[in-house]
């Protein structure tokens, strides 16, 4: 059977939807106009590949991120539950509805199979990514879904770091979703479908909402800033720099386990800022803390956004230009024995708090190929001794998963870990 | 509002339908429809009748749309904006008759019509099925049951509240108003009774009027401790409650608003129950949670038949999450008294437990209704 397309991807061209009295919100041009070039935010994002789509495609604008518990523990369930999203998954992504009739064209008395809200919408760029907390493999010392043996050594909680106030309620997770898309109401139809559907198998642990990306991706996109104000993710991987992708981003076929090859480990943190605080601290004092200036993006060694940091330099005081426990000589590679991460994050304001102070900050997301190139960074970070961005900051959540690699025309996400 | 009035002709038309969500069930007439700037071409013309499912492609330039229109152009079921390139279903149920299928490229003028002949018997009404009648009356003789130890329990409580027994009231509210809580969805068919028996002091404020029934009682008992002026709002308590029994054994419910029955009673614990705002006062909320999974146990036990015949495998999984449900919700009961803990003795986690296994069971029950009207 044919999809049912939410909308035609021809720029002119209206949706189905209207049937059902929902306006696509677009006019109708006239058919003699040459057909409209959609834009690039607008188109899907292939879900099949190599590799999960969502960690390596530039970064779209919104994220809506949640993590599962199951409520079964069967085998079975989980893999029809993935199976289930798979399917789902191949639609949304595509800019269709879900099921077979859809929002709008099933039987009236019965609750439509897909909800309805991105009627009308274009795919938007929306990519969902998959991956497989710990506790998914075995909880309290006991495997489950005969995994036995199936759990990467690697993927086991982080440690704690010097600072922390983690809260389990929005930490770990035995399965996540990341949805990321360019309209946040997208993203979140995407993710209120699968939850949908996992009811009874799976039940939601904590979600969270993320806009305006706080890293590019691709050389191609502009750096965005973060909630400091500061560009953030100038120095990330980028996509197109293909060899530090491999090096750093996907498990290969030497660090097993065989399942998880082309695939990568996620780290979710969940990083609230002082905002009100940080606001009074000076410029040049915000620019010492990062080590880059607020304007250009600049490093404080000299130069342009891009222009390389040098650690080295000193300023005409015959201090080192990049201070030593700024955000970013820390961060950086060669403090770290040349590790890099691919960065994902967003920025998130989950409204105010009971004092009037912004909720806000950063959703910190990784890929790795390895848990320990992200714990590397963070020990030299943590610890009120280290990075002095730390006056402004607390990581709040922690979560570590391991995404299965892509998926083709047919299988499911993760079949390689039940092969 | 064309289109609007257009989909409630077809929710009338498609109550014969099944929603089932398997794909495999996709197009059982597998029609195509090719549309063109200048055509409109139906792979078959002469149908069963029954739903159908065209798949409109659309080779043309313009965007176009899809009717199938009965005698005066009475639209059975469209589907609008198919832009150049695109597909989309329509699904609609035919009885015997001649219909026309009209493609309208551009979205304009009376369309290229094509004429449609549907024969064969034409899906019976539902109210026509002897099993969907056996359902209603085997419902009917539960809700019996119910109202008459309904309104045994409702005197008692009356009488113990009147009598300014306290501790006795206090232990008859949670039981009378299990009888009450099962048989919810036939108090709700009349409107104006049930927020008078069982509406929230609230509401009855936003509302101008006195709060009354189960619930101001409930207050009197739990936070002031005595019954003090509570004797007519007791009395009006079962009078109104006899009122409803008496409607309700007027005007029994049909086999579809009872699947509808059994799907609201689990609505009402997923937004009364799990948040603790039905009773209050008392936190008796378990027992009217219980009864709600009882009752709505109950209708899909009369719907049985109906729905192993059209879809045994959403009995069963339905059976199953029932089964869970039950499991986790038992736990909280003494057996030994069958009184129920407090909801403020669960944790946070406890009831997210809870709130899971009812989640689980809402989305195979939400399907019944479907289910039951495909059985005409």
């Amino acid at each position: 059977m044919t999809d049912l397309s939410r909308r035609a991807l021809l720029g002119a061209a209206g949706i189905g939807a209207v049937a059902a009295g929902v306006g696509g919100g677009y006019a109708l041009g006239s058919s003699d106009d040459p057909p409209v070039k959609p834009a690039e935010a607008a188109l899907p994002v292939p879900f099949t590949g190599r590799h999960q789509a969502g960690i390596v495609t530039p970064a779209q604008d919104r994220l809506y991120l949640v993590a599962l518990d199951m409520t079964s523990e069967k085998r079975d369930d989980l893999i029809s539950l993935l199976k289930d999203w798979t399917r789902a998954a191949r639609k949304l992504t595509a800019g269709n509805e879900i099921g077979v009739y859809g929002a709008v064209a099933g039987s009236p008395l019965g609750p439509p199979e897909d909800t309805g809200e991105a009627l009308g919408l274009p795919p938007s760029q929306l990519t969902l990514t998959f991956g497989f907390g710990p506790s998914l493999f075995e909880k309290d010392g006991k495997p489950r879904f005969g995994l036995d043996g199936r759990k990467p050594e690697k993927l086991t909680d982080l440690p704690a770091f010097s600072g922390d106030q983690l809260d389990p309620a929005i930490s770990h997770g035995d399965l996540v979703v990341q949805a990321c898309a360019n309209d946040p109401q997208v993203a979140v139809h995407a993710v209120r479908n699968l939850v949908r559907i996992a009811f009874g198998r799976a039940s939601v642990r904590y979600s969270q909402m993320g806009f305006g990306r706080t890293s590019s991706t691709s050389q191609a996109q502009v750096t965005a800033r973060n909630m400091l104000g500061f560009k953030d993710g100038t120095a990330n991987i980028k996509v197109e720099e293909r060899r530090s992708v491999d090096e750093f981003v996907w498990v290969g076929p030497d660090d097993g386990p065989d399942w998880l090859v082309d695939g990568s480990y996620l780290v979710t943190r969940k990083i609230n800022m002082r905002i009100e605080t940080w606001d009074r601290e000076s410029l040049q004092g915000q620019e010492q803390i990062i080590g880059r200036t607020k304007g250009s993006g600049g490093p404080l060694s000299g130069g342009d956004e891009f222009a390389t940091i040098d650690l080295k330099a000193k300023g005409p005081d015959g201090e080192l230009a990049i201070p030593e426990k700024s955000h970013v000589r820390l961060a950086h590679p060669d403090t770290n024995g040349g590790v890099k991460i691919l960065r994902r994050g967003y920025n998130f304001v989950d409204g105010s708090d009971g004092l009037g102070q912004l909720s806000a900050g950063l959703f910190f997301i990784a890929y790795q190929r390895d848990p320990e190139q992200f714990i590397r960074i963070q020990k030299s970070l943590a610890g009120s001794q280290n990075d002095l961005l730390n006056e402004y900051i607390v990581h709040v959540s922690t979560g570590v998963f391991a995404c299965p690699p892509g998926v083709g025309r047919t299988g499911f996400v993760g079949e390689t870990l039940f092969a | 509002m064309k289109s609007l009035a257009a989909l409630g002709v077809v929710s009338l038309a498609l109550v014969s339908l099944s929603a089932c969500a398997s794909e495999d069930a996709a197009g059982s007439k597998g029609l195509t429809v090719e549309a063109t700037d200048s055509s409109c071409k139906v792979s078959k013309t002469e149908l069963d009748a029954g739903p159908s499912t065209f798949t409109v492609t659309n080779k043309g330039s313009k965007v176009t749309e899809f009717y199938v229109y009965a005698k005066g152009d009475r639209i059975m079921g469209e589907v609008e904006n198919i832009g150049p390139g695109l597909s989309r279903n329509l699904v609609v149920d035919l009885e015997k008759g001649t219909y026309e299928g009209a493609c309208k490229p551009g979205m304009v003028g009376d369309g290229i019509r094509q004429k449609l002949t549907v024969t064969g018997e034409a899906a019976k009404k539902l109210s026509d099925s002897a099993e969907l009648k056996a359902a209603a009356k085997s419902y009917e003789r539960y809700v019996a049951s119910q109202t008459d130890a309904l309104i045994d329990k409702t005197n008692e409580f009356v009488a113990a509240v009147k009598a300014g027994e306290v501790d006795e009231a206090k232990k008859l509210f949670p039981v009378a108003r299990t009888y009450w809580e099962r048989i919810e969805p036939v108090a709700e068919v009349f409107g104006d009774l049930d927020p008078l028996t069982d509406g929230r002091e609230p509401d009855a404020k936003a509302e101008g009027r006195d709060f009354t029934g189960w619930h101001r009682i409930e207050k009197q008992l739990w936070v002031a401790g005595n019954t003090d002026g509570m004797g007519t709002y007791a009395d009006d308590l079962l009078a109104n409650i006899k009122k409803v029994v008496a409607q309700a054994k007027d005007q029994p419910l049909t086999a579809l608003q009872l699947a509808q029955g059994s799907k609201g009673l689990l609505d009402e614990v997923a937004t009364g129950k799990i948040t603790g705002e039905e009773d209050e006062f008392s936190h008796t909320d378990l027992w009217d949670f219980k009864a709600n999974i009882e009752g709505s146990q109950a209708a899909i036990a009369a719907l049985r038949p109906v729905l192993e015949e059209q879809d045994p495998d959403l009995v069963a999984l339905i059976d199953q999450r029932f089964k869970e449900l039950d499991a986790e919700l038992n736990q909280y009961q003494d057996k030994s008294t069958g009184e129920w803990a407090p909801y403020t003795d669960l944790s946070k986690a406890q009831v997210k437990k809870l709130s899971d296994a009812v989640a689980a069971l809402s989305e195979p029950i939400s399907k019944v209704a479907s289910v039951v009207a495909s059985s005409a």
